[in-house]
């Protein structure tokens, strides 16, 4: 009962503030003038003049694409070479080695792609200066490069007869300075109030009550906290995640960390209904993304309560968040997964099998609940498209999506978005479970190990970047083969999300009659579910079959993993 | 014509036919156009050569010949389903070819006549045809005037005039001259004729993949794509399974089991039937004698939203008729009639015959006697802008005259006497009544009104409640005035309309609907029509018309009638809508195979012994062993294709009710529809498997 309580008064602060936000961030995004405009205009347009950005002129999806990934592999190589060099950079008190060129590659790919899959634990492996020029950068970046993504798709459905699509530089940068920044810095204050650790000191050596000596890990942790949490990147400041008192201590630091996981993929799709001039069209997509979320929680929560021959009624407490209870544990685990965060504050290894799938299947469906910002809907919009395209013949005419005909390049670069993603999950997992390099890592057997390697490709494949646990993912195995799942996962949608912002914006606008159906209804909404689910089902049910399915049906047996 | 009757799906001579092109149909090069059943033919080929090992090494599993078996089948099937979509239109091309077969142009050169085979015509090369002649190519009429049969290309009996200049100046391959002599340029190399065209149309030779058929086949073998990896890297993780449970591999888990899954998850129905629904759709236009130069126009029709119509013929019957006489002030109505009958006695025009009719029908007027007489009839002059007729009579003369109101105006103040006000007002109420009104006189005296109507065809105003339905708007094209116009667009329930318009204005007007984003269709058969059906997305010519017209629409109605616009609509949504409801079903299916497949496969792993394993528990249709699931699916899949050709072939049924409506339920249908049947059809196979004993 209590879990019932804490959860609908999560998501009823929740609803209050995203459609607030959405329409600020339309405004953002529109280069209208906003709340902060007073004090950003100035910082804004210095950061063009000395960039030589020309901020008048607009990008074709060529210029777009190519500025977009010239911008992400730099990204990317800033990233790989501070970890290789790190022994001879400033801010390391601990004098952390260099790191090795699999796990640095693994990390920089990770945050270049908004993934943060961590095969490392921070506090023993990366530096402040690290963690900071590096890694956050980074978390401002990769989530601002979603958001422009997201913008250049969108802008193909709002223009008609034209190749332009926006400029990828303007749309960082107002990311960057009207959203991630100064969200991060009310956060991070908050976050600090709470007691998350913000400080330049080495770690604290103390002694224990029991006359231990004990090393506590410190550093500027709070300020990659709040964008961790903020732009759906999720890797934590500590290896336990927010499952670490310093990184999340309070039960309201825990509300504010889990407010701010699904803050902005919500709010964008509020954004996303004012930019297409119809608040309705973004509320559509908007219930169909709650929807799938609030039965996914239901089924976690039902897989965590349902007694079982082995625990009865006894809570399943074992690696849950203990000072929160297990309905923090799995709201957490939700969101998490839903909104391709991957923060923790519980270990999803320890989950119950159905829960455990849950969590998996949010990531296999191509994190398009909500999902990574800007990503997530650009994911979705994809869905949108292949459901439209049905349904649109369906009622007997060459299918639109907001007057834009959906046509051959639309369905080609939607499938290759929904599916080749699907399809690296799970070659690279039966590559791991056939192999002994994929085998060894296995913290558990049967049923429960064919999971963890799902999952880890499903992490990094969907972007998210949490780990089930219980898998060794620091070989050199698992570093490469996660680093190019999270490279297609992150670039097979990100390029045609591009190349159908560019082809949409060169066709007409047809003006709805009563022969088109509508995509704002009720009935669009289940149908737009309906799809996610079967094409989610049909890639999937195999595999997990295998792994948490068969593995619920030998606990309800009596036996576990 | 014989090819015109309905023809069904039990005609005997149709499915043999389609039987042995269903063999023919297996070769590499057909089947590598269409990759699902590409890929169900790649797997059943597989199948049988793992069967011919087996045999090689003396072991002969039934199982897997008959997996191997319905797999076949499954690909005849759906090469059975596009014969017999083919087949139906072959027949018409048959005739059509008997038509065409070793005619003989009479081609003149320097006015000089040369007979020479039709095939040796090239353009410009004029020709002459007298009675009996076949036209030997497509032309256009240079000289001359003739009654022509082209009952082999329309289907109708009745022949017509082609003449040379004006709109009716066209003459097509294969039809043939029955009274007359006309000289013909030629205006079609041989083997292009629009007779050539048609049949390489019919047969399906000429066809193309349509873009919206390009974008589903690209999102069905994607599918098919992702669905071959889920059940490729099923065998490492049941590898895998196997050794973490200790139970051994699973007994199922064979080469021929997973390409039994694989089939039965691609998306083989759609993939089977998407041809046969293409050529189908085309077959279907056809049958209501509508010729579509491209599949892509049949699409198109199924998008329009606006539709632009002539008024004359299509709204209204062509003529204008008769319908009241309003008499002047004192004037027996009687008289009136008998005045304006007398008047129209000599005017053999369907107005003037429209007039007589009436005074018949109201007052049983008959003045046939009058023609004995020495009355004089006195025909229209534009000048005056009246007729009439003078009838002598005891004493004088009787002159009568009708005209329009202006004309009649002047005459009776030419001749002193008195115009009416309320006739003047009799005038203006038939104007806008959306009618012509004709003033009668006889004598000095004005005896009153006759009331021309342009008559509204019966049951044109539910056809348009229907399209609006649709989503399509109508738009009338009229040379009327805007009063007249306005009148008549209200009475037929137009949504809009364009008066005093001329050739010009349609082109703009569906350049304008374009640049609004809307999909235009159009109707025409004049050349001055040519570049308004070139510039809309739909453009039927009608068969009557001109060559030029022919030339530029998409689409030519052999029957030259006008409302056949609507059919074309239907026809064209219901194509899309079968393909979408047809892919809705299919997929919707998968999830009843998995079901039945899965815990065929997997039902041993981790089992403790002497139980069965947990995933067992799936097998929630209580499918009798695992043999019988997977056949029981295998067989469904294929059987399905089969029983869904009549769907495909006749089209799911369109009616013109809103998009949400249809959706709503189309995917009742079909979506909930295709996930229920499956549990049924193959739990009912699973029993008679079990009955025959085939497993």
């Amino acid at each position: 009962m209590k879990e019932i309580v804490e959860i609908v008064f999560f998501f009823t602060v929740l609803i209050i503030l995203v459609p607030i936000f959405g329409w600020y961030m339309a405004k953002v995004f529109a280069g209208e003038k906003n709340l902060l405009s007073p004090v950003m205009l100035p910082a804004e347009r210095l950061a063009y003049r000395i960039a030589g950005i020309r901020h008048n002129e607009e990008m074709n999806w060529k210029e777009y694409l190519t500025a977009l990934l010239v911008f992400n592999a730099a990204g990317f190589i800033v990233v790989f070479v501070l970890q290789l060099y790190q022994k001879s950079l400033p801010l390391n008190p601990e004098r952390l080695g260099n790191i090795a060129p699999a796990l640095a590659f693994n990390t920089a790919v990770s945050f270049m792609t908004n993934t943060n899959w961590q095969a490392y634990s921070g506090e023993s492996t990366l530096s402040y200066f690290t963690q900071m020029i590096g890694l956050t950068v980074q978390n401002f970046l990769s989530a601002a490069t979603g958001i422009a993504a997201f913008l250049a798709m969108t802008r193909g459905l709002t223009r008609k007869e034209t190749s332009l699509i926006g400029n990828f530089w303007i749309d960082v940068s107002r990311s960057v300075l009207y959203v991630l920044l100064p969200l991060s810095i009310v956060l991070s204050i908050a976050l600090a109030g709470q007691g998350v650790v913000q400080t330049f000191a080495p770690y604290a050596h103390v002694t224990t009550l029991e006359g231990d000596h004990q090393v506590i890990p410190l550093g500027p942790a709070a300020s990659q906290v709040a964008i961790k949490q903020l732009g759906t990147n999720g890797g934590g400041y500590f290896g336990a995640n927010s499952a670490h008192p310093l990184e999340n201590p309070t039960a309201v630091s825990n509300f504010l960390e889990m407010l701010a996981i699904l803050l902005i993929p919500i709010a964008l799709v509020f954004t996303y209904g004012r930019l297409v001039g119809s608040r309705r069209q973004g509320f559509a997509i908007f219930a169909a993304m709650m929807l799938l979320l609030l039965a996914g929680l239901s089924v976690m929560l039902l897989g965590e309560h349902m007694a079982n021959p082995i625990f009865a009624d006894t809570p399943l407490l074992e690696g849950k968040e203990l000072r929160f209870g297990i309905g923090n544990s799995i709201l957490w685990g939700q969101a998490t997964t839903c909104a391709s965060n991957g923060s923790v504050n519980a270990m999803h290894d320890s989950f119950t099998p159905l829960a455990g799938m849950i969590a998996m299947l949010n990531m296999m469906l191509g994190e398009v609940v909500f999902g990574g910002v800007g990503a997530g809907l650009y994911g979705m919009l994809m869905f949108v498209f292949v459901a439209v395209f049905i349904a649109g013949l369906m009622v007997g005419r060459t299918p639109e999506y907001l007057g834009k005909k959906i046509e051959k390049r639309e369905v080609q670069a939607s499938v290759v978005g929904i599916l080749v993603p699907g399809a690296v999950i799970l070659l690279f997992s039966a590559i791991a479970s056939a192999t002994g390099a994929g085998l060894s890592s296995l913290g558990n057997r049967g049923p429960h190990g064919l999971s963890e390697i799902l999952y880890a490709f499903s992490s990094a494949a969907g972007n998210n970047g949490s780990a089930f646990a219980g898998l060794n993912a620091n070989t050199d195995f698992y570093n490469i083969m996660t680093g190019i799942a999270m490279l297609v996962g992150r670039f097979a949608v990100i390029v045609p999300a591009v190349i159908i912002g560019g082809t949409m914006a060169k066709k007409k606008i047809i003006p709805g009659s009563e022969g088109t159906f509508r995509t704002d209804s009720l009935m669009f909404v289940f149908l737009l579910i309906g799809v996610i689910v079967v094409v989610g089902a049909l890639t999937f049910f195999p595999a997990l079959t295998l792994g948490p399915i068969v593995d619920h049906l030998l606990l309800m047996k009596g036996k576990f993993f | 014509m014989s090819t015109r009757k309905n023809i069904t799906f039990l005609d005997r001579t149709l499915i043999q036919r389609a039987v042995v092109d269903s063999f023919k149909k297996m070769h590499p090069r057909t089947q590598v156009k269409n990759p699902v059943i590409m890929m169900v033919s790649t797997g059943a080929a597989f199948t049988t050569c793992i069967i011919l090992v087996d045999a090689f090494h003396g072991r002969f599993p039934a199982f897997n010949i008959q997996i191997a078996l319905w797999l076949w089948f499954t690909v005849l099937f759906a090469n059975f389903a596009e014969a017999i979509a083919e087949g139906r239109g072959r027949a018409r091309a048959d005739s059509l070819k008997s038509a065409k077969s070793g005619s003989v142009a009479r081609m003149i050169t320097d006015s000089r006549e040369l007979k020479i085979p039709a095939s040796e015509l090239k353009r410009n090369d004029i020709v002459v045809c007298e009675a009996g002649d076949l036209i030997p190519g497509d032309g256009e009429v240079i000289e001359g005037i003739a009654s022509v049969d082209e009952s082999a290309i329309t289907g109708e009996s009745a022949p017509v005039i082609r003449e040379s200049g004006g709109d009716r100046s066209a003459v097509t391959a294969g039809t043939r001259v029955l009274s007359d002599r006309i000289l013909v340029r030629i205006v079609s190399e041989s083997g292009k004729t629009f007779l050539d065209r048609m049949i390489a149309l019919i047969e399906g030779a000429a066809r193309q993949k349509t873009p919206n058929e390009i974008a589903l086949t690209i999102l069905l073998s994607s599918l098919s794509f992702i669905l071959l990896i889920a059940v490729m890297t099923l065998y490492p993780f049941s590898l895998y399974s196997a050794n973490a449970s200790g139970s051994g591999m699973p007994e199922y888990l064979t080469i021929p089991i997973l390409i039994a899954l694989l089939v039965c998850l691609i998306p083989t129905t759609i993939g089977g039937l998407l041809s046969a629904i293409g050529i189908s759709g085309m077959d279907r236009l056809i049958r209501h004698n509508v010729i579509a130069m491209s599949g892509k126009a049949i699409e198109a029709a199924g998008d329009i939203d606006v539709l632009l119509l002539d008024k004359t013929g299509t709204i209204t019957i062509g003529n204008r008729m008769a319908s009241d006489f309003i008499p002047a002030h004192g004037v027996d109505v009687s008289r009136l009639a008998s005045a304006a009958q007398l008047s129209s006695l000599a005017d053999e025009t369907p107005e003037g015959r429209s007039i007589v009719v009436l005074a018949k029908d109201l007052f049983n007027l008959r003045a046939g006697d009058v023609r004995n007489t020495n009355a004089r009839f006195i025909p229209f002059s534009a000048q005056t802008g009246m007729s009439g007729v003078d009838i002598p009579v005891p004493g004088g003369m009787r002159r009568i005259r009708k005209g329009a109101a202006e004309a009649m105006g002047n005459y009776i103040a030419g001749i002193g006497g008195a115009y009416p006000p309320e006739v003047s007002q009799a005038v203006e109420t038939v104007s806008r009544s959306g009618g012509t009104p004709l003033v009668v006189s006889e004598g000095k005296d004005i005896v009153g009104v006759i009331h021309l109507k342009d008559v509204v065809k019966g049951g044109i105003r539910e056809r348009f409640e229907d399209l609006r339905k649709m989503g399509i708007r109508t738009v009338m094209i009229t040379g009327d005035n805007k009063l007249t116009a306005a009148a008549i667009a209200a009475e037929a329930g137009v949504d809009d309309f364009i008066a005093e318009a001329t050739p010009e204005t349609k082109l703009v007007r569906i350049r304008d609907e374009q640049a609004e984003g809307h999909l235009a269709a159009m109707i025409g058969d004049g050349t001055n029509d040519a570049p308004a059906l070139a510039q809309a997305d739909v453009g039927v010519a009608m068969n009557s018309g001109t060559q030029t017209a022919r030339e530029a629409g998409n689409m030519i109605d052999l029957d030259s009638n006008p409302t056949k616009l609507i059919e074309i609509v239907e026809i064209g949504k219901q194509l899309l809508m079968t393909r979408g409801s047809l892919t809705t079903f299919s997929i919707a299916n998968d999830i009843a195979k998995y079901f039945a497949i899965l815990p065929a496969l997997f039902g041993g792993l981790y089992a403790q012994a002497g139980t069965a394993g947990p995933i067992a528990a799936m097998n929630i249709m209580r499918l009798a062993s695992p043999e019988s699931a997977i056949l029981s699916a295998v067989i469904f899949n294929a059987l399905i294709i089969v029983a869904l050709i009549p769907l495909a072939v006749r089209g799911v049924a369109y009616r013109p009710v809103g998009a949400n409506a249809i959706l709503a339920r189309n995917l009742l249908m079909y979506g909930l529809g295709g996930l229920v049947a499956p549990f049924i059809g193959i739990k009912i196979i699973d029993w008679m498997v079990v009955l025959l004993r085939l497993v």
